[in-house]
């Protein structure tokens, strides 16, 4: 275990922690929209910065990124800080001013509304969906496509994407919601894909994609009938 | 060519190249640079070849004597021809010259007077090339061998006492002492962060982890700096030399040239020395038999800025796009494929033989206090002499400027002049002065980066030049992080409003508030340096953003929607020149009598502006 | 085309560190980057196409759609900028009708932008097919792009 000052107070944390999951376990809040405990570091969305002062020298870090450090002095409200929290803010609720999540960030900072232009497209790039799919579910089916204000999450090519398994763990861990999935007839539809789903035997209700199914038997090497019936029916 | 096994070989062999030439006899240096060879400097190489055969001079001028060399840095008089052991310099040399140069000066030692330097102010001629004031106060220890070595020749580098670092450092020195030379030397990263390159290997040569790399960040992106690039064309030896001996003191088997796209005769060149270094046996296992290996590899960028940062670079190298990591952990501990990595950017490789063969102690005695050795700065934009010059620290911008540089041409005021690149600033006449090491220049809010230089005169909009390095980043940010991607963006549309005459007083402050918090909040150095062109613009020519949105005027008439051309009729002959190239007909009139410009078609691309020799064009 | 992406690939003894070199060879043999090959090169890398696809869309040296037989390019460096790149560049788009980064619908042209070849003392300067033009101006640049084919709408030459 370590020992820290946050906001003044002493904390203490396992070493390895980052500052952010720090600040959690001591109820102090932090905002941030592209960190997840099941995914690899990242920090992209720059909401959760801090202010850390070690050996007299003071400056912003990602607090999802950054480790607990003995006789680290973190500083989560600073004036810096702030900014640049209301600046992410603004300038994500530019590209979606609508979602509840963005919106009561904003209003927790104090940010009444952006006052940047619109730039409306409704994805902020947290990456959760393409780091999920590659890291979790590990089939990296989706991906960025080009860079700087005109990177967005896409299919290879915008078609069709073949390695696509159907799971939706694209569309659950959006922050945002803005990665549609709809079921309809035995069949799901995501990144403009019909995906056919699976019957179940037993019940005849439909369970899963049908490609996810055959992507796990090949996985784990596991006999055919696993796959037949749902859950509940198993 | 077998392999030299041995230091003692070594020698040997540089003995025997040395006595092939006599120091006495005829080379001619024709610069092969990329500058040059865009005006047709390989043409020239050719006819002087031929002119050589043809006049029956190929006794005095052997034709391993014509050298195609790299850029000795006065670009803006090119192509360059050299002729030793005189060093006569000629200038702007076509290839209609060539006959004459041939039987004249190389036949006769006859001066062509016309080719020579000609002192604007006091009309000398000047023959020599050290005695131009161009190079007089340069020191050129990195560049200065560029003129006498044939890029693509390893003998011509060993002949000038290449590789003899290495053997130095292979033979007397541990590896610990190498880099505890480096560090004496108070070498700093020239790539732009100013970081200590020996205890950068300190630190690599200590750290866990296995293999570890030696990397030469060789992707120079700063739009108007070419420094590297012409160190890397014109002695790719040096920069190998280097890296060498770092991988050396380090513990690296492994190293990699990482190359920017747009500098093809770069790769050709380095790739082209690593194939002659491994002939040699100065790369590969059992170098110079010291029992140390050691080879590299050269890799290609594909053309994105943001790969001049160490971690992008590195995930560039492993095959993905150069996204940005967090760099809370050093790239001495976890660089390339998390293995402990030195970095380090061309011209500090380049230092790195010139250390050791003339140690610490005569390294530091150059520079100042904080910033030791020469610098190479790309001298670029409103200046009249364009060109490389290799300076020691402490020199102040207005003896690179003037003195070297020539100042700013055709009786304009000298403005600003821009350092650091994208992430640089904008130094204004008042601080002319100052002498140039990293840490003046940071105080000014500008940086040393990697060495450009860009001067701006009246004629320049400090607006229009703040926007365009914004449009710059904007295409450049990998689009990662929040404040970078979208902050740059929204600063650069407010830059818009602005210079099209629609900003509003509140916006300055928009952007002094924005540009700290995107500086604060970006993930890498890209976005966290970002704001700094609009913010030392501000700061020094804040009348220039405030007569754009309060009077809607843009001072230097740049920007388009604040201005207006008309023509002037005390000046114009009415020689139809303007109407004949506009492209939407907005000039018009009858040859022979005055003409107009209707400001509703204009498109104010300047054309008329550029093509009128009366100086009846006006812009108000 | 299967056989070329193998032989590229093998070149860099199937190394996935290589990509970036690799797609450069695949642009060079068929001019842009078709979207077979580079499914070809996902199987014979073994790396996800969403990853060649993110590399071939985040660097600039990279088409995915066929480019044309004349490449211009607009050095838009510093040097170039204050020495009025822009201006040019702006002609040139009208001239050709595309921005910079598209092709001509015939084909004839691509048209891009690039930031410093390192030729500062020359510039503004656009680059034809590979080859640097110094100290461009707009009617010099009527003169080279009519040398290319192009029907350039000026009475200039009368």
């Amino acid at each position: 275990m370590v020992t820290l000052t946050m906001d003044g107070r002493k904390i203490e944390a396992p070493e390895g922690a980052t500052l952010l999951k720090a600040a959690n376990s001591a109820n102090i809040e932090i905002p941030q929209l592209c960190s997840n405990e099941e995914l690899e570091h990242y920090g992209a969305c720059r909401l959760c910065v801090v202010e850390i002062t070690h050996k007299n020298r003071t400056r912003i870090v990602a607090s999802c990124i950054y480790e607990v450090a003995e006789g680290l002095e973190v500083n989560t409200r600073s004036e810096r800080v702030l900014n640049v929290r209301k600046l992410v803010i603004e300038l994500l609720l530019a590209r979606n001013p609508r979602h509840p999540s963005l919106l009561k960030i904003a209003e927790d900072l104090g940010v009444k509304k952006s006052r940047f232009e619109a730039e409306i497209k409704g994805c902020i790039l947290c990456g959760q969906c393409i780091r999920t799919c590659r890291e979790v579910v590990g089939v990296s089916a989706i991906g960025y496509e080009g860079r700087g204000i005109n990177k967005r999450v896409a299919t290879p090519f915008e078609e069709s994407p073949p390695d696509c398994i159907a799971c939706g763990s694209c569309h659950f861990v959006c922050p945002v919601d803005v990665i549609p999935m709809k079921e309809k007839d035995g069949v799901r539809n995501i990144w403009k894909t019909d995906f056919p789903l699976q019957k179940c035997e037993s019940c005849g209700r439909y369970f899963a994609p049908v490609k996810q199914l055959e992507y796990f038997r090949e996985q784990y090497n596991l006999p055919p009938e696993q796959f037949s019936k749902c859950t509940h029916c198993r | 060519m077998k392999k030299i096994k041995t230091l003692e070989e070594l020698e040997q062999f540089r003995k025997e190249i040395q006595a092939q030439r006599d120091p006495k006899k005829t080379v001619i240096s024709i610069c092969a640079g990329t500058g040059c060879l865009a005006l047709g400097s390989k043409k020239i190489a050719g006819a002087i070849k031929e002119e050589i055969q043809s006049q029956g001079l190929s006794l005095k001028v052997e034709l391993s004597a014509i050298k195609e060399t790299g850029c000795p840095g006065f670009c803006e008089r090119g192509p360059i021809v050299v002729i030793y052991p005189e060093g006569t310099c000629y200038l702007g040399v076509t290839v209609e010259d060539v006959p004459e140069i041939v039987s004249k000066t190389i036949a006769n030692n006859e001066i062509i007077e016309r080719l020579v330097y000609k002192d604007p102010d006091t009309k000398e001629r000047v023959v020599k090339d050290s005695e131009i004031p161009f190079y007089k106060k340069q020191q050129r220890y990195l560049l200065g061998k560029n003129n006498f070595i044939d890029s693509k020749s390893i003998e011509d580098y060993i002949r000038l006492g290449g590789y003899s670092a290495l053997a130095k450092a292979l033979s007397a020195m541990k590896p610990d002492e190498v880099i505890q030379e480096v560090i004496d030397a108070d070498l700093r990263g020239r790539g732009g962060g100013g970081f200590p390159a020996g205890w950068k290997w300190h630190s690599t040569r200590n750290a866990e982890g296995d293999p570890k790399y030696v990397i030469c960040n060789a992707d120079e992106g700063d739009p108007g700096a070419f420094m590297d690039r012409a160190l890397l064309e014109g002695n790719p030896h040096s920069v190998l030399e280097g890296m060498i001996i770092g991988a050396y003191a380090i513990g690296s088997r492994d190293g990699y040239i990482y190359v920017r796209n747009e500098y093809p005769l770069a790769v050709t060149n380095a790739t082209l020395a690593l194939d002659q270094a491994r002939e040699f046996g100065l790369l590969g296992e059992n170098i110079l038999g010291s029992g140390f290996g050691f080879d590299i590899k050269i890799m290609r960028g594909g053309g994105a800025f943001v790969c001049g940062e160490s971690s992008a670079l590195f995930a560039s190298l492993e095959g993905r796009s150069g996204e940005p990591r967090a760099k809370y952990i050093h790239a001495t501990d976890k660089g390339l494929w998390d293995k402990p990595t030195s970095l380090n950017n061309v011209e500090t490789w380049a230092n790195v033989p010139l250390i050791i063969n003339k140690g610490a102690k005569w390294y530091n005695g150059i520079g100042t206090e904080g910033s030791k050795g020469t610098k190479i700065f790309s001298l670029v934009g409103k200046i009249s002499n364009t060109g490389l010059v290799e300076v020691p620290m402490g020199i102040t911008l207005r003896e690179i400027i003037y003195d070297i540089g020539g100042g700013v041409p055709g009786g304009k005021k000298f403005k600003a002049v821009q350092t650091g690149g994208p992430s640089g600033g904008c130094i204004p006449a008042k601080h002319l002065d100052t002498p140039v090491d990293f840490d003046e220049l940071t105080k000014l809010g500008s940086m040393m980066g990697s060495g450009g230089m860009i001067v701006m005169d009246e004629n320049n909009c400090m607006v229009d030049v703040a926007n365009y390095f914004l449009k710059f980043l904007e295409e450049e940010s990998c689009g990662k992080c929040t404040p970078c991607r979208e902050g740059i963006l929204q600063m650069r549309k407010i830059l818009d409003l602005i210079t099209s005459g629609e900003g509003k007083e509140e916006d300055l402050d928009t952007l002094e508030w924005m540009g700290q918090a995107i500086i604060d909040g970006s993930l890498c150095a890209l976005g966290g340096s970002a704001p700094n062109p609009v913010i030392t613009t501000m700061r020094y020519f804040r009348d220039e953003y405030e007569a754009h949105i309060r009077d809607k005027k843009c001072p230097a008439g740049v920007c388009k929607a604040l201005i207006k051309f008309s023509i002037d009729p005390e000046n114009c002959t009415g020689c139809h020149l303007c109407a004949r190239i506009c492209p939407v007909e907005a000039a018009t009139g009858e040859k022979k009598e005055i003409h107009t410009i209707d400001d509703d078609i204009c498109i104010k691309c300047r054309a008329c502006y550029e093509v009128c020799k009366f100086d009846a064009i006006k812009i108000m | 085309m299967e056989d070329k992406v193998r032989e590229i690939i093998s070149k860099y003894d199937s190394d996935k560190a290589f990509l970036v070199p690799i797609l450069q060879d695949v642009q060079k043999e068929f001019n842009h980057l078709p979207h077979k090959a580079l499914h070809r090169v996902s199987v014979f890398l073994d790396v996800p196409i969403s990853r060649i696809y993110e590399v071939a869309t985040f660097y600039k040296a990279f088409s995915l759609t066929p480019r044309g037989d004349h490449q211009l390019t607009v050095c838009i460096g510093t040097a170039c900028h204050v020495r009025g790149a822009q201006n040019l560049t702006d002609h040139i788009e009208r001239i050709l009708g595309i921005k910079p980064g598209e092709t001509s619908g015939d084909l004839k042209f691509s048209f891009d932008t690039v930031n410093c070849v390192g030729a500062c003392a020359l510039g503004p300067i656009l680059e034809a097919d590979g080859d640097y033009h110094g100290k461009m101006t707009i009617s010099k640049s009527n003169k080279l792009l009519k040398k290319l084919g192009k029907k350039v709408v000026t009475d200039e030459e009368d």
